[in-house]
């Protein structure tokens, strides 16, 4: 399996995670949702390649379903909702560019350690793409993390989402039902998230979700 | 007859660098003036520049110690030298041999080093705020150049830049992973150790942000056209490392005819034109920033040269 088809597969998914960094350096919602649209296209690009690889037609439909739906619908529709909440100018962290950077570099560490661990005697091919899609899935978590605000959060699971179409597709045939499942779920969870962006504005008048823990009493 | 021969070619390599610097800048000044609808100067204008300086006479501060005079030269002898060790349109030079990775970035280091004295030197505050951010883009931008070395090293085998060039170009490395990263990181170095647009200004001369310029406020005449030389060879120098290491195509295998080495000339051009243009788009395209935040860019260099690394490691564990 050695060769230009391995080395191109690996390629991708390794700019999924180089893009997954990139998400968590921008500090600026337009250039995240930017970012965000680029790593669904690169999914899209990487799904196709294993189609292609593994000749199965029916994941050229995942990678349709990640091209249309994240890489072009949800991004338009965040950037809409950026524009009518007004608060396009900036995304406060709870921890600076540097640590979430060096928890993250912890976190794609670790991640190789426990796929090649737990995988041996699988096909290189796989193992190398599982443990890329484990890291992009822990990087979608850590940016949920480190994001205050809802839009960021709301990025990151969607993110965290392209980590779980990576590894689906890396290890051959998930069945095409549950690739439209799982599309049309985030679709309706990117709907709620949406209705509850303007819920939780029109009540605290912010979507700061530190003032969700003051509701709470957590924090006074 | 073929020392001779050897020695020619290596001294044209020497020559080439040093001609082609000024047009280097010239080029990327053009592009950018005309991506801002702008006439801009002509493409020899750093040529012009260079011999007006040169025969203008220098002025020097009162308290300017001889570290001060001297300087200008020893920047620009490093700075040629390690210019005319990265191999540029051929391999197996007949200083090849010297031409390691580890010792260019020594050489480039210990530029940087006197620059600063010399910003220190005559006791201005610009040239003090000048010395203190370069050495701190520096101790960020080092580190990250030596995880790209790695990372090379450990692909490559060696890190002699004529092998690594080679191997690159036999096509056994295949793409890789942390060979994209390495290459994102060594960009993102070369643009912060050139002193580009997102980390420092090259056309500017009076704003509290300048790095590079603050540094050398104080020099003139023909220190100032040396000085400005170095910085121009600087430039072609990470252009060609990239180009040698990224896109080694077209370069004259050593003990090959003439032939081949016209082609490597021919190729070099075009790969510095294309860097050339390719740096004016990018700094036209983006703005600079605030000098807090060139860490946080530099990190992230250093990041991809950690990821470039473990990757490396892991895929050659499997």
């Amino acid at each position: 399996m050695r060769g230009l088809t391995f080395d191109i597969a690996h390629m991708l998914a390794g700019s999924l995670v180089l893009i997954s960094f990139l998400q968590l350096y921008q500090d600026r919602l337009y250039a995240l949702l930017n970012v965000f649209a680029l790593h669904a296209f690169v999914l899209a690009l990487s799904v196709a390649w294993q189609a292609y690889i593994q000749s199965a037609p029916h994941l050229y439909v995942t990678a349709m379903i990640a091209l249309v739906f994240k890489a072009i619908i949800i991004p338009v529709a965040l950037h809409r909702i950026i524009v009518r909440l007004g608060i396009h100018r900036e995304i406060e962290k709870v921890v600076g560019v540097g640590t979430a950077m060096l928890i993250g570099m912890g976190l794609v560490a670790l991640s190789m350690v426990v796929m090649l661990r737990v995988t041996t005697g699988a096909d290189p091919l796989a193992r190398e793409d599982l443990a890329f899609a484990l890291s992009v899935v822990l990087l979608g978590l850590l940016m949920m993390v480190t994001r205050r605000n809802a839009v960021g959060q709301v990025v990151g699971f969607m993110s965290l989402e392209n980590g779980l179409v990576l590894a689906a597709t890396g290890a051959k045939g998930m069945p095409l039902v549950v690739e439209i499942s799982v599309a049309f779920s985030i679709l309706i969870a990117f709907i709620v998230i949406g209705i509850f962006l303007f819920r939780i504005r029109e009540r605290f008048d912010t979507v700061d979700l530190q003032a969700l823990d003051r509701f709470r009493g957590e924090r006074r | 007859m073929a020392l001779i021969l050897d020695f020619a070619v290596q001294g044209a390599q020497m020559l080439l660098v040093l001609l082609l610097a000024p047009l280097l800048t010239g080029l990327t000044r053009k592009v950018k003036a005309h991506l801002l609808r702008r006439q801009g100067p002509p493409l020899l204008q750093p040529y012009c520049d260079l011999v007006r300086l040169m025969r203008k006479e220098v002025v020097l501060a009162e308290n300017a110690s001889w570290l001060f005079r001297v300087i200008p030269y020893l920047v620009f002898a490093a700075t040629w030298v390690a210019a005319s060790l990265v191999p540029t349109f051929g391999t197996g030079l007949l200083f090849s041999w010297s031409a390691d990775l580890i010792a260019i970035i020594a050489l480039l280091a210990s530029a940087r080093f006197y620059l600063a004295l010399a910003g220190l030197d005559v006791g201005t505050s610009f040239g003090g705020i000048g010395s203190s951010r370069e050495v701190m883009i520096a101790s960020l931008a080092e580190p990250a150049m030596v995880m790209i070395i790695f990372t090379l090293a450990l692909i490559a085998g060696s890190t002699q830049l004529s092998t690594m060039a080679a191997y690159l170009i036999s096509g056994e490395a295949g793409l890789r992973v942390s060979l994209g990263l390495a290459l994102i990181a060594l960009i993102i170095v070369a643009i912060a150790e050139n002193a580009r647009i997102p980390v420092d200004n090259p056309a500017t001369h009076l704003e509290l942000t300048m790095v590079h310029e603050a540094m050398v406020l104080e020099y003139s005449g023909r220190h100032l056209a040396l000085i400005e030389l170095a910085a121009s060879l600087k430039l072609l120098l990470y252009v060609s490392l990239i180009a040698c290491l990224f896109a080694p195509w077209g370069m004259a295998a050593p003990g090959t005819g003439i032939a081949a080495l016209v082609l490597g000339v021919v190729t070099y051009l075009g790969k510095l034109a294309a860097g050339g243009v390719l740096l004016a788009v990018f700094e036209t395209s983006i703005a600079k920033m605030r000098v807090f935040r060139v860490p946080e860019f530099l990190g992230a260099a250093l990041m991809l040269g950690l990821l470039a690394t473990l990757l490396r490691f892991v895929s050659g564990s499997l």
